[in-house]
């Protein structure tokens, strides 16, 4: 831990287009207070660029507070960097020592193609997060507060689910570039609760195959993801999905059987 | 594409593929260990040579062997479509990889596999190819008093080319006439080189199976506190310990036998 202000090297890829190929280009960082978050001292960064002409390295952020997912830094060999269950706005330069040379790329993955430099365009997320994560609600009257029961453990591990923030880490991290661990945890927060039931088994297929068609690589339990996870959502939410899923596509019919009914 | 097709070119699905025929396999190595164990007999291979007539003459057995060729085939096959569209999912490479807490097996799966499947073709090539197919094997003959249980042994040779075992008895004496394997394995485990590959490979066996075992569970979706550590108790003990070390001991202890002749 550094006490004074500290002189860092900065190796950052950058990259024009989504089209052109990217390489490493070195910056210094001086005069970097240890209190900085790793996005502040991008700013400063940025700033002397700015001030020499130069274009800024680009990158994703919005809340800087851990909770909106955008910002997506590779530092190090390690999405969000070195330390465990935090962002990189939740990263703070005392985390590095004077004089150290620190390499950032961004995600990479063929399903998240690169905007510009270290931003990454995540849509894939969404467009998985549209195919069935949510539960159709229909309007009515209020219902009487706690008319639907949930046990506590149900509440307690959906919500644990629930506070993937998609910010793709997972799939940084993980050897195949697989969106299993996002997948599963969009999918199992709603296929835990009694809301979630209506379209628990449609969800699941609708969510692993557009998945799928995102390009994302496959799980092998490696377990990488779990472990650079900012929510620190396990694995488990993969187990759970994939029981779902083989419930929904091997063992549950859902359409109506022509024939009954006619009296 | 019809819906079951569909489910089984998933993501998923081909998972499944992966760990219903991995699971298999390992069910298949405890009947493979066990038998083997005859090895370890010294009676000049009297019980293991009758024991491999027996797998190659019992119809069951016969039809589960090929449904065991074809899941290897296709655990292969899966594992080389995943492995290729894994790789496409990340095109470039990072620079700069930490180390992470995970387990060194379960990032060389693909690596460990494929050190297997040369090792199952050598294999099968060199003991279940030559007794099938191959006529370079001889045959033993076994006397067994049946008043005193002693057994003698001698070569035999059959008088038509189409013979494959037989077993009588005759004045008290039960004579038994199967192929000789027994010898083929004495003379394959004689060679240093050769002992070194099996264990090479049993070593690969023990790392495959030390993340596979556990991983079909999860990916099953079989996870549950109650037998989650027995899961893993069974997949680090018996799959990835004592099943690699008793094969791993056969070459080894064939190859001491030639040293101490």
């Amino acid at each position: 831990m550094s006490q004074g202000n500290m002189n860092l090297t900065l190796k950052v890829w950058r990259q024009k287009n989504t089209q052109t190929a990217g390489k490493f280009v070195t910056y210094k960082a001086e005069g970097i207070s240890p209190d900085m978050s790793f996005l502040e001292m991008l700013d400063v960064v940025n700033e002397s660029l700015i001030k020499k002409q130069e274009d800024p390295i680009h990158f994703d952020h919005d809340s800087r507070e851990g909770i909106c997912g955008m910002c997506s830094l590779y530092i190090n060999g390690r999405p969000h960097g070195p330390k465990r269950a935090i962002t990189t706005c939740q990263l703070h330069m005392r985390s590095f020592s004077d004089g150290e040379t620190i390499t950032i790329e961004p995600w990479r993955s063929a399903a998240f193609p690169i905007v510009k430099d270290l931003a990454t365009d995540r849509s894939a997320f969404d467009r998985i997060q549209q195919a069935g994560g949510f539960i159709s609600v229909n309007t009515g009257g209020v219902p009487d507060a706690n008319s639907t029961l949930i046990p506590k453990v149900i509440a307690d591990e959906a919500f644990n689910s629930a506070t993937c923030i998609g910010c793709g880490a997972c799939v940084a991290a993980c050897k195949n570039a697989s969106a299993m661990l996002f997948t599963s945890a969009k999918i199992t927060q709603l296929g835990l609760l009694p809301q979630g039931q209506p379209e628990r088994w449609s969800r699941v297929q609708a969510m692993v195959n557009q998945m799928d068609e995102e390009g994302f690589g496959n799980c092998t339990n490696t377990g990488a993801c779990e472990a650079v996870c900012p929510k620190e959502i396990t694995l488990m939410n993969i187990s759970r999905m994939n029981n779902d899923f083989f419930s929904a596509e091997l063992f549950r019919e859902e359409h109506t059987h022509d024939g009954g009914g006619n009296g | 594409m019809s819906e079951f097709k569909q489910t089984f070119n998933s993501s998923l699905g081909k998972k499944l593929i992966m760990a219903l025929t991995g699971l298999f396999l390992c069910t298949f190595l405890i009947v493979h260990v066990g038998g083997n164990l005859l090895l370890f007999k010294c009676d000049d291979g009297f019980a293991f040579n009758s024991y491999a007539n027996f797998l190659t003459h019992f119809p069951p057995i016969e039809v589960i062997a090929y449904v065991l060729y074809f899941f290897i085939v296709l655990h292969s096959v899966y594992a080389l479509v995943l492995t290729i569209k894994n790789r496409r999912a990340r095109p470039v490479g990072y620079a700069v990889q930490t180390k992470s807490p995970t387990s060194w097996s379960s990032k060389n799966m693909g690596l460990l596999g494929s050190i297997l499947l040369l090792f199952i073709v050598i294999h099968m090539g060199d003991f279940w190819f030559t007794y099938k197919y191959k006529e370079t094997l001889g045959f033993k003959e076994y006397r067994t008093n049946l008043a005193t249980n002693v057994t003698t042994v001698s070569d035999y040779k059959p008088e038509v080319a189409t013979f494959e075992r037989s077993i009588s008895t005759e004045n008290n004496v039960e004579i038994v006439r199967v192929k000789d394997l027994h010898s083929r394995i004495q003379w394959s485990f004689s060679h240093l080189w050769y002992v070194v590959f099996y264990v090479i490979a049993m070593v690969a066996v023990s790392f495959h199976l030390l993340h596979g075992f556990q991983s079909a569970f999860k990916t099953l979706g079989w996870v549950h506190k109650k037998y989650d550590g027995i899961v893993s108790f069974i997949g680090t003990w018996l799959f990835a310990v004592i099943i690699p070390l008793l094969f791993a001991a056969m070459p080894i202890y064939y190859y001491y036998l030639t040293l101490v002749k």
